[in-house]
């Protein structure tokens, strides 16, 4: 049984690729997910914004005060060197992981100016990473701010990047597009050598008691695996080189087969693994096996893509027509 | 060989040497000297090596006594070893200095010369403390400037070694000290060129050694300790040659050349001053100026003044000289002269009785007092001291600098001689304090005085308060080594970084004519002129002022800068200050600025340099105007209704006219009137809370957590709204305990706000349309100002609120009551402030309060005006500050003063109980006291008493009326910082608990030694970075509620205010009520916490619910009713320490610092939680009914 794919040009072992979450803050956690199966893992989020928000901060406190009272002319002895301890922190797990385990180890960049974004990405391939994904969010709510400024943001960051370091970079996004399909293709153009499907947001909550507004991120459920699912399939055979990956709602061994027929590369997993365990990672790939060797699959390149847009029977399906069918099966 | 050109001042130079050239150095804070400890433990703490490849150990002890104590120690066991101090620290260290001088032990201390606290205290410069340590047989080197502060240490530590006499390293505090300055830094070649290890070897091998043993500090009888005495005598005699021979040395090293007695002036001068310190400098330009002008005077700078070399003194007086006046810096009442005028008699004395005079006949000979706590020293009170000498009859005893018009010592001088040169530019800059006005200056300094051949001299004036204060920055530079140790009189540079100052301050009353004028300004350049008062009109068009306003809040804003104008008014400076050219200028301070901030992050070194390019975008000249139109008016500084005190005293200092308040003026014993806050409007808050009625619950925490006691709540009839002003705001008052036709009021006194916004983070109540308005929100002061000042001075006419009708154990109920600590110089944000209201509003018009040095000192007692403040009844707290060390000591003796008072009243009453009503008298003995209503009951009672005793005619009776009032309870409060409780002052702390007596101890826990800039204490806890732990504090806090809970009768209580506004109360009023001592740890939030005080009851709370701060109650009179006296009021740990501390630079900084060790403190810290969680649970969980294991509920007194 071939459970082979390739992923960012790399050769993984299987489609099982860890995603970000806090696991990966864990060494030994993450060689779980590597004895488990795991194919590849996506480390947790290096965020430009809280670093840069703590460098401020700290300049802001230690200033505090100072210079305005005879006996007190500042509060803080005067350090010589700021590490900016997430920075540190991230650029030293990469090191500790790429020791730790033999599996790709891919690095994920959330920057807020072109600067940050360039700078962490060379640190992170310094410190070894396999690969950079981008991991881009943008609450798009400038009301003078056009469909296009907001692409043109993702591509040159993406642009920037990819001038900057040598190891594939893949980006993550959300599926907010006008013209989703449109936007993957200018990606692909603009370099990206994988795309993720999809980001998701942490969306806000109210208290009602204290009247304030709580942004969380709640587990996914494998119903949300759908929206990937069909812009993998539509995208399937148009992305050049690019490779693509379906994250989100990915739980189950049906989820992962689905997706990778669909058109995925790889699939990627937090959810499930966090509140399953990571043991949970071998029982999926038990399962994918048993129900190739069941269906007479013999590797992953057979089926993938045999559910796309382009290879299905009815290809209405994955747009509009998907709609109506729902409807009348109700019937 | 070229040496390295630095802009530091004195303490940086001292401690650059001390710390290169030392093995061990102990230290303690105490201010103008706590810097130097502060870059020794930084210096350490960074690595850095002395002179032989060591990194020297910094280790800070609980006092100054302490660091004493550590360093003869550490002498005795031979180590190279050196401290820093000033003031009471030197008088702390006193009984050491006698041991480590007699037992002739080579060491260094360097000394910050400051004033003593006496009728009050002052932490400004002059030779009190250094003159109180002259008998203790240390040799005294006194330096002058930053460069000899540097020279004069190396100096000493070398002589040290070679005369085996301990030295004093002596300069002026808060002159030489923190004066900026461009002096040639000594390189490590010359550090090692002046200390041959041979002199090192020889003090180590004098150390104590089980391997040689011998023994020191025995106990000598009368047939040996005179003897013992003498022997020293060889050493005092040769030392000054020993040290002049050092200087030689260093001379010819270094190229600058000392003498033990430097003679400066003409050579046949006539007239002679002979002084030492900083103002000796100002003499030497003096002479320079007059001397040029054909005068014969001179002037001898006393280096050595211990060991007082007359040989070397009668060398230095020129032949020629007829009159002579000796200057001291300090003052001791009683005595016919001060210690260096009595010196110089003495030698001119005996010179004569030997024929040595250098003179022909004895000259003419006075002595003066000058410059007193920093009191300025000028060229122009120079002069005036010259002309006195010239004089048939000079006054002798004289002072210089004030007005005495108690005994007319005082000499007359023309303020407007002055020696300032054309070729010197003269900068002052006038910033709100912590704008960023002083640190842009210093970095203005570094770059001319390191960039360019000038010299650069900068000298820094700051306010008594610690909020909204005003600096102003004097800078000088110029072709030539600047010596003007005084203030600019004369600038030809005037900058104001805030425009509110225009009213306030008149800036431009000294400038030059033809002087430059910067003002940062809302307004435009064509329309600021018609904002600017008459006065200042007047001025810039008869002085031909070249005029410059730049907006520069709005640049910052545009820039990304925030409120922060720093670079932006220093890329002014350079830009019309011609000091550089231009574009030179702005390219260095590009390169200042990356320097400074590159490693912060390169958005922070971007949207500096944002601002720089629009500041020049931005800044205009004013055309000169013809025409004033300012209104000539001047504003007077305190009301009318102020008293008479306040209007011709206080209201002086309050203008920054101090300095003409006469002698007679003055109080003589340091008594002053208390409530004087009130009359001084800062107007310092751009935002200030506004109340909504509709939204409010009227719980009443705005006003508990409001640090200056700003937000007032009243509870009146509504008849008191007859007369209010039509925006006077007034809502039904809630809750069952109100009459019908109450009316409720929450008023803001909107000119002594400080715009902290606790108030505002603290309310619960939400508006329902719009939730991001609560029931109290900020908002511009300016144009509210006016009519709030009406409705503030309403809502005061409105009588307070009926004290026996108010449930004061609820938040609601106790900010009802009248709080009488007000407008405090606290910081903004305070978190110490609204504990100390809160105990006023309890108990303030019955309380006592001893008061340790430290923040809450300063805040309470620093002139010009203070908080504790006054009932209707002209009650309110009376207080006092004695010293850090001693303040539960001090505050015990209040309690035995007034327990006595109160035992001879009742042995009066009884005396006299036959002449008095029997039912008056039974009242008088046996009142109950516990609660309020019995006070009051009792007052009533003393009331009745006097007026009894007015009919009886006995002695017994008059006594009574003066001792009567002790009748009615005192309550007596001990408040200080960590630094004292838990450091300093826990020696009479612990015995004050152990005394039994009924006093009631705050302490107000910073976890930092607050007052003097974040020094760590035995309070700081683990993983916090502090100044003496600028690696992150290593060991935990120390428990101090549990040690005091080992006493057994000691009521002890540990509160935060955030956390729990209702154990707060409750525990002050059970530690009031308890008659024996009582202790509350009161979780006090700071600015030396680093983070935006507003939150400050957030993290107050978050401390509590991580568990590094446990809330509880140990009550000794529970134990009586076998009930277990400890009560642990917050719950277990729910959330992990790192939500609660990395919200904090203190913590913070260590994670960027040094993540291992942050990573490693922060375990520990949690592990320990987790075991006194586990403590105080078991202690909570103890059966006291069947179980008396653990702390002991003995009753106190037992």
């Amino acid at each position: 049984m071939n459970l082979q794919t390739k992923y960012l040009g790399m050769k993984l072992k299987s489609p099982l690729v860890a995603s970000a979450s806090p696991l990966s803050n864990d060494v030994s956690k993450v060689r779980q997910l590597e004895d488990a199966g795991a194919s590849a893992v996506v480390m947790y989020s290096l965020f430009e914004e809280q670093i840069e928000h703590d460098n401020q901060a700290m300049e802001t406190f230690l200033e505090q005060g100072t210079d305005s009272f005879a006996e007190a002319l500042d509060y803080f002895p005067t350090p010589d060197e700021y590490y900016n301890k997430e920075a540190e922190d991230y650029l030293e797990q990469i090191h500790r992981l790429k020791k730790a385990v033999d599996i790709p180890l891919i690095a994920s960049l959330n920057g807020v100016t072109p600067g940050g974004w360039t700078k962490y990405a060379r640190k992170m391939q310094d410190a070894g990473a396999d690969a950079i994904e981008l991991n881009v969010y943008h609450i798009a709510t400038d009301f003078g701010m056009s469909a296009l400024d907001v692409e043109n943001i993702y591509i040159e960051d993406l642009k920037s990047v990819k001038y900057a370091v040598t190891v594939p970079v893949s980006i993550k996004v959300g599926p907010y597009f006008s013209s989703f399909a449109n936007m993957a293709k200018r990606l692909n153009e603009a370099g990206a050598d994988g795309l993720v499907l999809f980001n998701r947001f942490y969306q806000p909550d109210i208290d009602l008691e204290a009247l304030e507004v709580m942004p969380n991120l709640q587990f996914s459920t494998s119903t949300e695996m759908r929206l990937p699912l069909r812009w993998l399939a539509i995208l399937y055979g148009h992305m050049d080189k690019c490779s693509l990956a379906a994250t989100t709602g990915v739980h189950s061994s049906y989820d992962v087969l689905k997706l990778i027929m669909a058109g995925a590369d790889v699939t990627m997993l937090a959810s499930t693994l966090m509140k399953n365990g990571i043991g949970r990672l071998t029982e999926i790939e038990m399962e994918m096996k048993r129900w190739m060797e069941e269906h007479e699959y013999e590797s992953l390149d057979q089926m993938r893509g045999s559910m796309s847009y382009k290879n299905v029977k009815d290809p209405a399906a994955f747009t509009r027509a998907n709609y109506m069918k729902t409807l009348q099966s109700i019937k | 060989m070229k040496r390295k050109m630095v802009t530091i001042d004195g303490n940086e130079a001292a401690a650059y040497v001390a710390h290169k050239v030392n093995e061990v150095i102990a230290i303690y804070p105490i201010t103008p000297s706590s810097t130097m400890g502060e870059l020794s433990d930084e210096y350490s703490a960074k690595g850095q090596k002395n002179i032989w490849g060591s990194v020297p150990s910094v280790t800070e002890m609980q006092s100054e006594g302490g660091a004493a104590g550590a360093v003869h120690g550490a002498l005795q066991t031979g180590a190279l070893t050196t401290t820093f101090t000033a003031s009471q620290g030197l008088l702390l260290m006193i009984p050491n200095m006698y041991k480590i001088a007699g037992e002739l032990t080579s060491t260094v201390f360097h000394v910050t010369a400051r004033s003593l606290a006496a009728q009050g205290l002052s932490i400004f410069g002059d030779h009190s403390d250094v003159m109180a340590a002259r008998q203790t047989g240390w040799v005294m080197l006194a330096s002058n400037n930053p460069q000899e502060a540097m020279d004069m240490a190396l100096i000493s530590h070398r002589a040290t070694l070679e005369a085996h006499l301990p030295f004093i390293h002596f300069f002026d505090g808060f002159r030489t000290s923190h004066e900026v300055s461009k002096i040639e830094q000594l390189s490590i070649d010359d550090l090692k060129a002046m200390m041959p290890d041979h002199l090192v070897i020889t003090h180590r091998k004098k150390g104590l050694t089980p391997d040689a043993p011998v023994m020191r500090g025995t106990a000598q009888n009368p047939d040996v300790y005179f003897q013992g005495r003498e022997t020293v005598n060889p050493y005092y005699t040769k030392t000054p040659g020993i040290i002049q021979n050092v200087m030689d040395e260093f001379g010819k090293l270094v190229g600058r050349k000392y003498k033990l007695f430097d003679y400066y002036g003409a050579p046949d001068a006539e007239r002679v001053i002979i002084m030492m310190g900083s103002g000796a400098e100002a003499v030497a330009e003096t002479v320079d100026f007059l001397a040029s002008k054909g005068e014969k005077i001179g002037l001898i700078k006393v280096r050595l003044y211990r060991p007082f070399s007359g040989e070397h003194l009668l060398q230095a007086i020129p032949k020629t000289t007829k009159s002579i006046a000796v200057l001291d810096r300090t003052k001791e009442p009683g005595s016919n002269g001060e210690p260096l005028y009595h010196d110089v008699l003495t030698v001119l004395t005996e010179a004569m009785q030997e024929g040595t005079l250098p003179t022909p006949t004895f000259p003419k000979f006075i002595g003066g007092r000058y410059g007193l706590s920093s009191k300025e020293f000028t060229p122009a009170m120079i002069k005036g001291i010259y002309d006195e000498l010239s004089k048939t009859k000079p006054k002798n005893h004289f002072t210089i600098g004030i007005i005495d018009d108690l005994t007319n010592s005082h000499l007359d001088y023309d303020p407007e001689f002055s020696t300032e040169t054309p070729d010197v530019f003269r900068g002052m800059f006038y910033g709100l304090g912590a704008d960023g006005t002083v640190g842009a200056n210093k970095n203005s300094i570094k770059i001319i005085g390191e960039e360019t051949e000038n010299f650069a001299q900068g000298y820094f004036v700051y306010d008594s308060k610690k909020s909204g204060s005003m600096t102003i920055s004097h800078l000088r530079f110029g072709k030539k080594q600047i010596r003007s140790t005084y203030l600019i009189s004369r600038p030809t540079f005037v900058a104001c970084h805030n425009f509110s100052f225009v009213e306030k301050f008149d800036m431009l009353a000294t400038a030059e004519n033809g002087a430059v004028f910067l003002l940062n300004s809302p307004h435009s350049k064509d329309e600021v002129w018609k904002f600017l008062p008459g006065r200042m009109q007047k001025q810039i068009i008869e002085k031909k002022i070249k005029f410059y306003v730049i907006d520069g809040l709005e640049v910052a804003k545009n820039t990304g800068m925030g409120g922060r104008i720093n670079t932006i008014m220093q890329t002014c400076f350079f830009a019309i200050s011609g000091v550089l050219p231009r574009e030179e200028a702005i390219g260095k301070i590009k390169e200042a600025v990356k320097k400074t901030y590159g490693k912060k992050g390169e958005e922070v070194v971007k949207k500096n340099f944002e601002a720089i390019d629009q500041t020049l975008e931005n800044l205009f000249e004013v055309p000169l105007q013809s025409i004033i139109t300012g209104s000539m008016e001047e504003v007077a500084v305190v009301s009318d209704n102020a008293p008479d005190f306040v209007k011709n005293i206080t209201a002086m200092m309050m203008a920054g006219k101090g300095d003409f308040i006469t002698t007679s003026m003055m109080p003589a014993d340091g008594t002053y009137p208390t409530g004087t806050t009130q009359w001084e409007k800062r107007n310092i808050a751009t935002d200030i809370p506004v109340w909504d009625t509709d939204t409010c619950i009227q719980c009443g925490k705005c006003a508990m957590v409001c640090p200056h006691a700003v937000i007032r709540i009243k509870a009146y009839d509504s008849s008191f709204l007859n007369n209010a002003p039509a925006t006077f705001k007034s809502t039904d008052a809630k809750g069952r305990e109100f009459d019908p036709n109450t009316k409720y009021t929450i008023q803001v006194a909107p000119e002594d706000c400080t715009g902290c916004e606790l108030c505002v983070e603290i309310c619960p109540a939400k508006n329902k349309q719009n939730t991001s308005l609560k029931a109290i929100n900020m908002a511009p002061q300016l144009p509210i100002r006016e009519t709030e000042k009406k409705n503030w001075e309403h809502f005061l006419s409105i009588p307070e609120y009926d004290r026996s009708k108010v449930n004061a154990s609820t938040v609601k109920g106790s900010q009802l009551l009248q709080p009488l600590f007000e407008f405090s110089g606290a910081c903004s944000g305070c978190g110490e402030t609204p504990y100390l209201k809160l105990i006023s509003q309890l108990f303030g018009d019955r309380m006592v309060v001893a008061n340790a040095t430290g923040c809450s000192s300063i805040y309470g007692g620093n002139l010009p005006t203070t908080p504790w403040s006054q009932n209707a009844d002209g009650r309110g707290p009376a207080w006092s500050n004695s010293l850090f060390e001693d303040n539960a000591e001090f505050g015990l003796g209040y309690r035995l003063s007034i327990d006595k008072h109160f035992e001879m009243a009742t042995e009066y009453v009884v005396a006299l109980k036959d002449k008095l009503d029997p039912a008056l008298v039974e009242g008088l003995l046996n009142a109950d006291q516990k609660e309020e209503t019995g006070v009051f009951a009792q007052r009533e009672r003393v009331v009745t008493l006097k007026a009894a005793l007015k009919t009886i005619d006995s002695s017994a009776a008059r006594m009574l009326e003066t001792l009567a009032d002790y009748l009615v309870k005192k309550s007596v409060w001990i408040v200080g910082g960590d630094g004292w409780a838990y450091d300093i002052g826990y020696g009479g702390l612990d015995h004050v608990l152990a005394s039994g007596k009924n006093v009631n101890i705050i302490v107000l826990d910073t976890e930092v030694y607050s007052n003097t800039g974040g020094q760590m204490s035995k309070s700081t806890p683990m993983g916090a970075v502090a100044k003496f732990a600028a690696g992150g504090k290593r060991n935990g806090k120390k428990d101090l509620g549990l040690i005091a809970m080992s006493y057994g009768n000691v009521y002890v209580a540990k509160i935060a205010m955030g956390a729990s506004d209702v154990q707060t109360i409750k525990a002050i009023q059970e530690a009031e009520k308890y008659d024996g001592p009582s202790l509350i740890l009161a979780y006090s939030h700071c600015i030396a916490h680093g983070y935006n005080l507003k939150y400050g009851m957030q993290q107050q709370k978050l401390a509590v619910d991580s568990g590094h701060w446990q809330l509880f109650r140990y009550n000794p009179d529970l134990a009586l009713e076998q009930r277990n006296p400890f009560q642990l009021d917050s719950k277990a740990p729910k959330i992990r320490l790192e939500e609660y501390i990395y919200n904090e630079t203190r913590y913070k900084m260590l994670t960027k610092m040094n993540p291992t060790v942050a990573r490693e403190l922060l375990d520990r810290s949690q592990s320990d939680i987790k075991a006194r969680w586990k403590h105080y649970e078991t202690l909570a969980g103890e059966d006291f009914a069947t179980n008396s294991n653990g702390i002991n509920p003995v009753r106190k007194e037992a």
